[in-house]
């Protein structure tokens, strides 16, 4: 809380409001993207361009009657999305739209994040886990075959990812030597980490996709073979907050891509919250291109990638990079 | 794998099927084993297959298929119509390669009229049951990159599908059943413009299947997941009674359309049946794709070479008397209204004719008792029988190659369980 409890509270108030609109627009991106990428027109029908689909959605979502499945365990059935959904904005707290700016027309000065620890990425990555946690409570807690096998799925990845994209941003660390991601994106303002921590960066772009959830890693809701995985037997609001809890994280995804390797707010001309949404909206274009063309993978070829190729590279990588730093 | 390198495979091992042993169902002793049901309202049982599986973690330990969802007696319906008003039946049963059915039909009878079927009717029903077969590849195309996760190619294949259905809808106005095949000919001459149309959606589908190549054949994440899955040895599967495209994918070059001198049109046009080696997920995919640009070779050939002449028969005990002869003939109003009231009688006998349909064998088993409706009708469908092999197939596999077994074996729930 760097500028007083009251404008922290404000910032975060905004900014909750600011991601769950980007989100709604996000979805209707994506839908509009996949639609032209597979020869045909996506959303069209409500608003201009189809403009006010998230909103039409929304109302339907909050119309659905809320039912709990016969021999669902209730409080955690209904506690499950919160957790998902909490966690991914948490997440989002710590990331850096810039460094200071000043209200217009007053001389109040404020910084662009609502926190900076020490220890942020850390932070980062820790709620991300405990997210997974409303994937495996859900799977577990509603009582369907589908939705247990995908949230067994869920854990099988989380534990298979969360190492190697762990072990792909120490390379960062240790070259910007903090886990601030305010003191990160500074750091690049010469370089983007990008170029010296390629390898780093490929490790941690899969690894991000597989801790999103998004194709070709979507396994705990496979469609095909687990129906809707972990959220089978969730329907109306609780649904969506699962939809969105995972949209977000892949937004939270993006953005931490964007601090760690592409040098967060940084940019010319444009103001830094604007380079940031830039930088977030390419992520999300080549997960979303990514999702309108693959197929999925198959789990053990899912855990093979995470032990057998990422982990061995992510620590190649790691200590190239503490070699490096240690002989300069 | 560069597609011309010719690779020598070890087939595996593989009896006919045995029922489950019990020790692999789920109970109080196996309590690690889970049992799920996959369908009848699954996304990926295509239709409404019940698979009773029994899993141990995501490996599959036993499968038992459940059929007869949608049965809807219509083999029984057909015995209650005579010959011509069954027509509209048969497609509804395999719905994706619905002109085939029609001309199954209409074969047998036919071949129970013993009856000549002119030159022109045969050669325009090549170019109808090679639409079909492409219209059923599209769709299972489609669906199957589905169940394996790739959504784009659904789109691709539909939309191509629809160029396919527009063909059907120029011909007779109906898109997917379209009752076009006649017995003794074909309903309708092919209207104007319809060779110039074809010859365009040719060109077009030409280019979609180089993109379908392009899209799944290069793709690592779409080998890993299907080459070497559900291997299938030539042995296994004409133990198992396998036809069609499943088959071939096995390196059997079995094709009734070039089997024994072909049928119909066929006997004149020739075809080479397309064959792949590896007798897995992939060659199966691939096997399918390759008869689409087969079928439309075939097409070409068959509009280049379009006989002219009559396109059903004149035997009048048989065919409808052309429209304008009504007004002016009493004959032919005659037979016109004993026809459409009481239909034509068959010679008593028996006949098997069968097809190559987008499946494999397609044949239709006609008893007559000499009046004018079949006494007895049997269909021989290739998805009921390629059906039984599929639990073979899935013995300790992943539940995700379960799922790209079943959509690679392409069963249509329609003639399952007719």
């Amino acid at each position: 809380m760097v500028d007083g409890v009251i404008a922290t509270i404000i910032k975060a108030f905004l900014l909750i409001n600011v991601l769950m609109v980007f989100f709604a627009f996000m979805t209707w991106v994506e839908r509009k993207l996949i639609g032209r990428f597979q020869a045909r027109y996506g959303p069209n029908r409500v608003g201009p361009y189809g403009l006010m689909q998230p909103i039409a959605d929304l109302g339907k979502m909050l119309q659905k009657e809320n039912m709990i499945p016969d021999g669902a365990r209730p409080k955690l059935y209904l506690f499950a999305p919160w957790i998902a959904m909490a966690c991914a904005l948490g997440a989002f707290g710590l990331m850096p739209f810039g460094n200071v700016a000043t209200l217009p027309f007053t001389d109040y000065t404020f910084h662009l994040y609502i926190a900076d620890t020490s220890v942020s990425l850390l932070v980062v990555a820790a709620i991300g886990s405990l997210g997974f946690y409303g994937l495996m409570i859900g799977g577990w807690a509603s009582s369907s075959k589908y939705a247990l096998l995908g949230g067994m799925r869920a854990i099988a990845q989380l534990v298979s990812y969360e190492v190697a994209f762990t072990l792909a941003v120490i390379g960062v660390i240790i070259q910007a030597s903090s886990l601030s991601f305010v003191t990160i994106s500074n750091a690049q303002d010469n370089l983007w980490y990008f170029i010296p921590q390629i390898l780093g960066f490929l490790v941690f772009f899969v690894a991000a996709v597989a801790e999103s959830n998004r194709p070709p890693f979507d396994l705990t809701e496979a469609d095909g073979e687990v129906v809707a995985g972990y959220h089978t037997e969730y329907g109306g609001m609780r649904y969506a907050m699962f939809a969105a809890a995972e949209f977000v994280n892949a937004i939270t995804l993006s953005a931490l891509g964007a601090v760690l390797f592409f040098g967060g707010p940084s940019g010319p001309y444009l103001p830094g919250p604007l380079w940031m949404l830039i930088k977030i909206g390419a992520f999300l274009f080549v997960l979303i291109w990514i999702r309108a063309t693959l197929p999925r993978v198959r789990f053990d070829q899912l855990m093979k990638l995470g032990w057998k190729v990422l982990l061995p590279v992510a620590t190649l990588n790691l200590l190239i990079t503490a070699a490096v730093v240690a002989y300069r | 794998m560069a597609a011309t390198e010719k690779k020598t495979v070890v087939w595996p091992q593989q009896d006919i099927l045995q029922p489950v042993p019990s020790e692999l169902w789920p109970s109080s002793d196996n309590p690690d084993l889970l049992e799920i049901n996959l369908g009848p309202n699954h996304p990926s049982t295509h239709g409404v297959l019940r698979v009773v599986t029994t899993l141990d973690g995501e490996v599959v330990v036993g499968v038992k298929c459940e059929v007869g969802y949608v049965h809807t007696g219509i083999e029984k319906n057909i015995e209650q119509k005579t010959y011509w008003k069954a027509i509209p039946y048969v497609p509804r049963m395999d719905y994706l390669s619905f002109f085939s059915g029609e001309t199954a039909f209409c074969m047998a009878t036919e071949k129970a009229l013993e009856l000549e079927v002119p030159r022109r009717a045969e050669w325009i029903r090549v170019i109808f049951q090679e639409l079909a077969r492409i219209h059923s590849h599209l769709v299972f195309l489609g669906t199957g990159s589905v169940d394996l996760g790739g959504i784009a190619l659904l789109f691709y294949c539909f939309r191509a599908r629809d160029e396919v259905l527009d063909l059907f809808e120029m011909a007779c106005g109906a898109r997917m059943h379209p009752r076009y095949c006649q017995v003794g000919g074909v309903a309708e001459d092919l209207p104007k413009g319809f060779e110039q149309r074809c010859r365009e959606v040719i060109a077009f589908m030409r280019d979609q299947i180089d993109q379908y190549y392009e899209l799944i054949g290069a793709n690592p994440i779409w080998l890993a997941r299907t080459v070497g899955v559900g291997v299938m040895s030539p042995d296994f599967a004409i133990k198992m009674g396998m036809t069609g495209p499943n088959l071939r994918a096995s390196g059997v070059p079995y094709d009734l359309r070039s089997a024994n001198g072909g049928y119909g049109g066929y006997r004149e046009l020739g075809y080479t049946p397309v064959t792949k080696e590896t007798g897995d997920v992939d060659a199966r995919f691939r096997v399918r794709i390759d008869e689409m640009s087969a079928s439309l070779d075939l097409i070409e050939k068959a509009l280049d070479g379009l006989p002219e002449g009559p396109v059903i028969t004149d035997d009048r005990k048989v065919a409808l008397p052309p429209r304008h002869e009504l007004h002016t003939s009493m004959e032919s109003l005659i037979h016109h209204f004993k026809l459409v009231t009481e239909g034509f009688e068959v010679p008593a006998g028996e006949v098997y004719a069968p097809i190559e349909s987008a499946r494999g064998e397609f044949g239709f088993h006609l008893i007559s008792d000499g009046s004018a409706k079949p006494w007895r009708v049997r269909l021989h469908g290739p998805a009921f029988v390629l059906l039984q092999s599929f639990a073979k197939l899935c013995e300790g596999v992943y539940l995700a190659d379960l799922i790209a077994i079943l959509a690679s074996i392409d069963p249509v729930l329609g003639d399952v369980d007719r």
